[in-house]
């Protein structure tokens, strides 16, 4: 089988001013369907940068990324936005909810650019709320939630479309331990049970302790690439 | 698509209904513009159906034709100051151009006219029966006055509605009363049916028609019989008239014996021509309220397109939230052009009723004749459209182009 993720030499230059930033300096990377990948590093270290392009929200300055078979380093903007709707959700650490709409139409947004009718968007944003446990609270605005609730609102909007990958960009980094354990609960749910892949980028060791594998990067590289077994034994 | 757009819809109106303040001062401008839209045109055509009222009082397809003036001494008289027009150039006119379907005359005169004790100073016209025909005139009661009485220079009158409320008594009957003018007797054997103000503003009601031949021998008294104050012809049709104008001109200089380079010792105008003068006058004013229209919808469209341009920015983080669960550049275009085309239409909307609201003011207040045209309000409803979509398109089509990392990144 195809593996999901496959990134051979993948080069990141900024140009701020008249200087050359190097975020990324030669990434290879194969992560398979169903991975629970943690990429940790240092701020600088271009963990976001990664995320960024394997998310499909921008393109590589040189080097090859395919996801799911398709060369997607050229692909045009549309083409990148159809991706990020069919493969693709987001858990930001802000978590990016809209403003003065409701949980319900913040999970419907990428059915909505499905052109998928109305009622079906409706039914489907309420599935994915109730399985990351927010029934009841459709048609709560986000200033009405918690910030683990307006997290897991997040969650089932990056659901709701049925992606082969989620990325969640420090899920946890305004939240406090419960609700932490909450939201990573949720993710470890839908990478056991609904074989969702899940590259996760944090700088907690506890909270990268939840995945299966774990990516060091430092200065725009990945410098340790681990896998373990199982999570449970490092949790307890 | 259907269901993003009705969605967009809604997540427009809802937008738009968040910022009442601020959407109402943006669409201000298109309310203004619409707005004047609508009213000028109800005046222009109000002003333009009042115009062509008058004109066709005159009668249908009718043509003057007035004598030249007159050089006594070096001294030039006015227009019809000479007395060149005669009622046998009537009858040879008619004889001779078949496109006439029938010509008249008349000569008038100011005269002091009494009924009993009341007295009025109005203008008295001696008239031949067919002028009556030819200006379309009706009655209230009685009739026109006959070939017979013309013959026998009877003294029979037909008095118009100004004339009859000075002379009589309201309630009074005029119909077989006698009144006096210039001392001569007359019985009124006709009342006229109201006309209105003429094209170039006089009343029209203020007037007595009598026989020519009794207003020549009895009343007005004449240097040389026959002659008269103008000519009128009718044709059948009104593409007739330029025609019927031309053989009107060659009849004419061939009766008076006119050299090819001696001036016409007369004038010829149609009620086209009169009507034109009219129409000028209210172009002039629809192109200047034109102008003031257009400005202001240009200016609210730059509103619209400012305002917009401040919703990219405020919204920027929204717009890469959206990106980043797949919108499209189109969608997002989409987006931002359907808020922009519905601040328009709503300005458009409140513009129609304010510019319905104005021109019945105008009739109200100032009494001003207008009428509201649908033509109008379609127009100004695709133009307001129109202009939504033309500043709408800057500020989606910048908020189209943001990058996703730079938007989802914006603070």
């Amino acid at each position: 089988m195809v593996p999901l993720i496959v990134c051979e030499d993948l080069w990141k230059i900024y140009r701020i001013g008249d200087v050359d930033v190097q975020a990324l300096r030669g990434i290879n990377l194969t992560i398979d369907r169903g991975e629970f990948v943690a990429v940790m590093g240092t701020s600088g270290s271009g963990k976001s940068t990664l995320m960024n392009l394997l998310g499909c929200l921008d393109q590589p300055t040189r080097g090859r990324y395919e996801l799911d078979g398709l060369d997607v380093s050229t692909a045009k903007p549309d083409v990148l936005a159809e991706l990020r709707n069919r493969q693709i959700g987001f858990v930001f650490q802000n978590f990016n909810l809209i403003p003065r709409t409701s949980a319900l139409e913040n999970a419907q947004l990428p059915l909505f650019y499905r052109g998928v009718s109305i009622k079906e968007q409706r039914r489907q944003a309420a599935a994915a709320l109730q399985r990351v446990g927010l029934a009841g609270r459709e048609q709560h605005y986000p200033a009405q939630l918690s910030g683990g609730q307006q997290q897991r609102v997040a969650i089932a909007r990056a659901l709701v479309g049925a992606p082969s990958i989620l990325f969640a960009d420090e899920p946890t980094g305004n939240l406090d331990t419960a609700s932490s354990r909450e939201i990573m609960d949720i993710l470890e749910h839908l990478n056991r049970e609904d074989g969702i892949t899940i590259i996760l980028v944090t700088h907690e060791p506890d909270i990268a302790a939840y995945a299966s594998r774990e990516l060091i990067m430092k200065d725009g590289q990945i410098v340790q690439d681990v896998r373990r077994a199982s999570h449970l034994s490092v949790v307890t | 698509m259907s269901a993003f757009v009705l969605l967009t819809v809604m997540t427009a109106l809802r937008i738009l209904s968040r910022n009442r303040l601020r959407a109402g001062l943006t669409m201000l401008g298109i309310v203004i513009g619409v707005g004047a839209v609508i009213a000028m045109v109800s005046i222009g055509q109000g002003a333009r159906a009042a115009v062509q009222a008058q004109v066709a009082s005159m009668g249908t397809n009718v043509i003057v034709i007035m004598p030249g003036s007159t050089t006594v001494s070096g001294v030039r008289g006015g227009q019809g100051g000479a007395v060149t027009l005669t009622i046998n150039d009537a009858a040879d006119l008619k004889k001779r151009s078949p496109l006439l379907s029938d010509t008249g005359w008349a000569r008038r005169d100011v005269m002091q006219i009494v009924n009993g004790n009341r007295n009025w100073n109005g203008p008295v016209n001696g008239v031949s029966p067919s002028y009556l025909t030819i200006r379309d005139w009706s009655f209230m009661s009685g009739g026109p006055f006959t070939q017979a009485d013309m013959e026998s220079a009877a003294r029979v009158a037909l008095i118009g509605q100004t004339t009859l409320e000075n002379l009589f008594d309201p309630g009074e009957e005029a119909m077989g009363a006698t009144i006096r003018i210039k001392n001569v007797p007359f019985q009124v054997v006709g009342v006229l049916a109201p006309k209105g103000q003429s094209a170039q503003g006089t009343d029209q009601d203020d007037v007595i028609f009598i026989p020519f031949t009794t207003a020549e021998r009895k009343v007005f008294g004449s240097q040389f019989l026959g002659s008269v104050g103008a000519l009128f012809a009718s044709t059948e049709e009104s593409a007739d008239l330029p025609e019927a104008v031309e053989h009107i001109r060659e009849t004419l200089r061939a009766r008076h014996r006119l050299e090819p380079d001696q001036a016409d010792d007369f004038t010829i105008r149609t009620q086209v021509d009169i009507g034109k003068v009219q129409e000028s006058t209210s172009q002039t004013l629809t192109v200047m309220l034109f102008a003031i229209a257009s400005v202001s919808l240009l200016v609210g469209g730059i509103g619209i397109m400012n305002i917009l341009l401040v919703s990219v920015t405020e919204r920027t983080k929204e717009i890469g939230i959206r990106m980043a669960v797949g919108a499209k550049r189109m969608h997002i275009l989409t987006q931002f052009l359907i808020e922009a085309i519905t601040l328009s239409l709503f300005g458009g909307m409140i513009g129609v009723l304010v510019g319905i609201v104005g021109a019945r003011l105008t009739t109200v207040i100032a009494g001003w004749p207008t009428m509201i045209s649908l033509d109008a309000i379609l127009t100004a409803f695709l133009f307001s459209l129109a202009v939504g979509l033309f500043f709408g398109l800057y500020p989606a089509n910048k908020a189209a182009r943001l990058n996703p990392i730079e938007a989802l990144r914006y603070e």
